[in-house]
Parts: structure tokens; C-alpha cells; sequence
């Protein structure tokens, strides 16, 4: 005999039917078999990838160029530590690309001709930075920009390369924002219009709170993708994870460091990854109990 | 104040694109009057009311609000609007924002009241209307009746000189009705101004001091509540409350 409460508080006397017993019998040895063929299916795939790999004429060479044991643990802590600096550019391009991006997003949803040019350039630098491939941008700033013999203008690869990833970043991020500004229903900026607030009042405390919480599950997913791009500042000779591997592999002719930084940046993406499931499934969660809104 | 209309519409014309939403309306909404606008959809009532609160820029004519030219382009349209409350059909309350926080936005952002006068004169308003234990909720967690009461609180913490009201029963389930009616005419008992389009004939009725029952855009006819719903003078307006009472609607 089971006791439930149900909604006022009172106990309830309740034994199960025969009927939902059977019903739950049979569920369960349902979902026993559905987890026996799960397991079976992934040790067949598993063997047989195993064994095609292994089979592989040229396995024992590309196992030794790749998958050697004595390099990756050479490579480990010098690509541990470059890391760092793949980090640290991380939290900062993070934030610069945030603050950009929510500028040019505003940039291109003010209204009125006074704002035209501003309106102008921020549609220009989106369209232009979108349309760049990351890595020519990157050789650009971090290239060109020294071969220019500015004074006072920086020549640090990274500062350089940190530069051409906020801008190429901040183009994606201020669409990414700008489509949350788009998706919020227009009465809702009349609500607040109609209570007197000003146009910059109801973007402020209207607009935007709402744009921008709709839209963390599609700014997280850039910023995993700006996480991993951060490696391509190695290109500049700055000496991040992927050029601490670099470096190894150009001595030993080895490619195993390249393996081990590859897997130092997955390893680094997937908490981040994992956040951002977890941080959309919450509010789908909260959208499917609060219902119209 | 005098007698002085607090809303006066001359010859307002709205067009959008090749369609007459309202062609030469007149409007004269009397000091601690309730004016209701009644007619079939897409009669021009919500349209009217949006170009009262300069939601919806008119194409020709003037309104005035207190004896103020509130068409006038040099006219400063916040301060306008400050002076108007609305509640809307689907109450637009500010998902984000609790309760509280969606009726003290305006006073502290616009009014620059402060945040605990602010909070206490909507504790009251809320108090008043039957939402006392309802301040820190959030908009979702509300039925629809409690929203639109909390859209009524919300539009009158500015203390505004006029009201307007968009069918603001018109997505309530039936037995929520009631419940804000009954707030409409409490605040008619306290003298507020008020202009509501309304699909609720025996709350026009009863509630209304001027009726205008508006056809295509035009007022076809106006007049008291017994003129306009006991003798109607033109056939558009007796075939439209025939359909009503038809449909046990009156």
C-alpha cells in the first residue's frame, strides 16, 4: 500500500491495480532489454573500428607519428601551458567581443536619420566581418599591421590576434543579439512607450533584459566556437597551445603534440558545451511552464 | 478643473496603405466621463485609441489632450503619453519583471518617484484590487483576469488624466470577465476618465455615459447608453445590436 498526498495535504489511501503493476512489469523489462541491445550495438562498433584501424596497412607508422606515448608526455605540459594563454585570451575577447557586439547591435536598431551613418557602419562591419574568413583577418592585423611600422601601434601577436578575433566575434555576437531585439513583439515596446517611457528606456529596461536572456544559448554556442579559434593566434608566433605543440613537432617531425593539443581543447570545450545544453534545456523548461510568454 | 474636455478628436483621418481605418471622427470625451466605442472588428475602436496615445500618428485632423494640441509635431510625445494610461487585449505585462517591478517601472524610470513611494502606492493599488498577495509574482504564474487587473494597476500608477481600455476582456475566459469589469467600475465610482472599445454590451451599458457606435470608420452614431442601445437611429447600428442579441451577447 502506497500513501500520496494529493494537492490539499491529505492523505490518501491508495494501492496500486493489478493493471498498473503488469503495465509497470512490462515497462521495466522493456527498458531492461532496450539498455542490454544499447550496450551490445556499441561493443560491435567499437571491435570493428578497432580492428579496421589496427588492420590498416599503414597503421604501425601512423601510430608511431601520432600516437606516441614518449612525445605526448613531452608535449603535455608545454601545450598545458600555452593553453593558459588560449584561456586568458578566452575570458578577454569574451567580454570585449560582448560589449562590442551589444553596441552594434543597438547601433543598428536605433532609429531616426540622425542615426543613419551610425546605422550605416554597423551594417557595413557586420556584413564585412561575417564575410571574412577568420584567417585572413587574423594574418592582416597580425601581419600587416607591424609591417606598417607604426609608432606606438603594437606589434604583440597576441594583443594583435586577440584584436582580429574581437572583430570578426563581435560581427557574429551583434547579429546574434540584434535577431534577440527583432523576436521581442512589438506591443511589448508599445507597453512602455505607453507608460511614457523613451525609446532608449523601454530598449533599457524592456527590450533588452528579455533579448538578451533569449539569447544565451546562441551567444554560449560563439563563444565555444571563439574558445577553440583562439588557437589560431598561433599563426602570429604567439606561443599558445597549438604553437608549444608546433614547436615540438617541427624538432622531432612527430605529430603526437598536435594529438594532445587537440584533445587539451575538446577537453576544454566540453564543460562549456555541456553548460550551454544545460542552460537552453532550463529555458525550454521555463518557456514550456510560463507558456504564452 | 472645468468642464473642458479632457480628449477632443476633430476630423480625424488614419489611413494604412490603401485602407481607411477612420475617416473623419470626432470625439469629445467630457471630465469623469466613461465613453465606450463599441462596433464589429475592424471597425476602427483599437485603431482610434492607439492615435489617442500617439501609438499610431493620424493623417489628417488634431487631438487634444486638456486643451493641448497633442498633434502638433513640436508637441513632446513622452509627455504625452505620461498623462495617458492603457491597457491592452493581451495585457502586456513585462514577462521579466515581477509584478511589483511591472508597476513601479514607469513611476521610478519616468516619474523619478522614489523606489519605496514608488512600491507603496502600488502595494495599495494592488490592495485595493484584490492582488495584495500577488506583488512578487511573475506575469506567467497569474491567471488571466489577475494579469489584466495587474495591467489596470500598471497603467494607473501614473496617476493618469485619461484611461484607455482595449477590449481588455476580449481574451478572458468568460469567468474572468467579471472580475475586471468590476474594477472598471469602481474606478468609473472614483471619477476617472476613461475610453474603452469593448465587445461587452451590457457592461457598455451599464458603465457608459457616452456610447459611439463606430461602422467602417466612421462614428455612425452617438449618443447616451439608452439612446444608442434602447432607439437606435440608423439601420447599420439596429442590425449590429440585432446580431448581438442574437448571439446572447446583450
Amino acid at each position: 500500500m502506497t500513501v500520496t498526498k494529493d494537492q490539499s495535504g491529505q492523505e490518501d489511501a491508495y494501492t496500486p491495480s493489478q493493471r498498473r503493476i503488469e503495465r509497470e512489469r512490462r515497462k521495466r523489462s522493456r527498458a531492461r532489454r532496450a539498455t542490454a541491445i544499447a550496450a551490445l550495438s556499441t561493443l560491435v562498433t567499437g571491435v570493428v573500428l578497432y580492428l579496421v584501424v589496427v588492420n590498416a596497412p599503414g597503421w604501425p607508422r601512423t601510430k608511431e607519428t601520432f600516437f606516441n606515448g614518449q612525445y605526448a608526455r613531452e608535449a603535455f605540459p608545454k601545450v598545458l601551458e600555452g593553453l593558459w594563454l588560449n584561456v586568458r585570451l578566452l575570458l578577454i575577447c569574451g567580454v570585449a567581443v560582448l560589449v562590442l557586439g551589444m553596441l552594434i547591435a543597438i547601433a543598428r536598431t536605433l532609429r531616426g536619420p540622425v542615426f543613419f551613418p551610425l546605422r550605416f557602419l554597423a551594417a557595413a562591419y557586420t556584413d564585412f566581418f561575417r564575410g571574412l574568413p577568420l584567417i585572413i583577418n587574423l594574418m592582416i592585423v597580425v601581419l600587416g599591421v607591424p609591417a606598417l611600422r607604426l609608432q606606438g601601434v603594437t606589434v604583440d601577436p597576441v594583443l594583435l590576434g586577440g584584436t582580429a578575433l574581437t572583430l570578426t566575434y563581435s560581427a557574429y555576437v551583434a547579429e546574434v543579439f540584434r535577431a534577440g531585439i527583432e523576436s521581442i513583439h512589438p506591443s511589448q515596446r508599445a507597453a512602455a512607450r505607453s507608460l511614457g517611457l523613451s525609446n532608449r528606456q523601454a530598449l533599457r529596461h524592456v527590450v533588452l533584459p528579455q533579448a538578451v536572456r533569449r539569447q544565451v544559448p546562441p551567444l554560449l554556442n560563439d563563444l565555444v566556437s571563439l574558445q577553440k579559434d583562439t588557437g589560431l593566434v598561433s599563426i602570429g608566433g604567439a606561443i599558445d597551445a597549438v604553437r608549444a605543440a608546433d614547436i615540438i613537432v617541427g624538432r622531432s617531425l612527430n605529430y603526437t603534440p598536435y594529438i594532445v593539443a587537440g584533445l587539451v581543447f575538446v577537453a576544454l570545450t566540453i564543460p562549456m558545451t555541456r553548460f550551454t545544453d544545460w542552460v537552453t534545456a532550463r529555458m525550454d523548461r521555463q518557456r514550456a511552464q510560463g507558456g504564452t510568454t | 478643473m472645468s468642464d473642458a474636455p479632457v480628449l477632443r478628436m476633430e476630423s480625424v483621418r488614419k489611413t494604412f496603405g490603401d485602407s481607411v481605418v477612420l475617416r473623419d471622427v470626432d470625439l469629445e470625451v467630457a471630465p469623469h466621463t466613461v465613453t465606450a466605442l463599441i462596433g464589429a472588428s475592424g471597425s476602427g475602436k483599437s485603431t482610434l485609441l492607439r492615435c489617442a496615445n500617439l501609438l499610431e500618428e493620424i493623417d489628417d485632423g488634431a487631438i487634444w489632450l486638456d486643451d493641448e494640441e497633442i498633434t502638433d509635431p513640436r508637441v513632446d510625445q513622452d509627455a504625452v503619453r505620461r498623462r495617458i494610461g492603457v491597457v491592452f487585449q493581451a495585457y502586456n505585462l513585462f514577462p521579466h519583471m515581477t509584478v511589483l517591478e511591472n508597476i513601479t517601472l514607469a513611476p521610478r524610470r519616468v516619474h523619478g518617484v522614489a523606489r519605496a513611494e514608488a512600491e507603496e502606492h502600488a502595494r495599495e493599488l494592488l490592495e485595493r484590487l484584490g492582488l495584495g498577495g500577488k506583488a512578487g509574482e511573475y506575469p506567467d504564474r497569474l491567471s488571466g483576469g489577475q494579469q489584466q487587473r495587474v495591467a489596470i494597476v500598471r497603467a494607473l500608477a501614473v496617476r493618469p488624466r485619461l484611461l484607455l481600455l482595449d477590449e481588455i476582456t476580449a481574451a478572458l475566459d468568460p469567468e474572468l470577465v467579471g472580475e475586471v469589469l468590476a474594477v472598471v467600475r469602481g474606478l468609473k465610482d472614483e471619477g476617472m476618465t476613461m475610453v474603452l472599445a469593448t465587445h461587452e454590451m451590457g457592461f457598455a451599458r451599464d458603465v457608459a455615459d457616452q456610447v459611439c457606435f463606430l461602422d467602417g470608420g466612421v462614428v455612425l452614431e452617438r449618443g447616451t447608453a439608452e439612446q444608442v442601445f434602447g432607439d437606435p437611429q440608423q439601420e447599420r447600428t439596429q442590425r449590429f445590436l440585432r446580431r448581438i442579441v442574437e448571439a446572447g451577447r446583450l
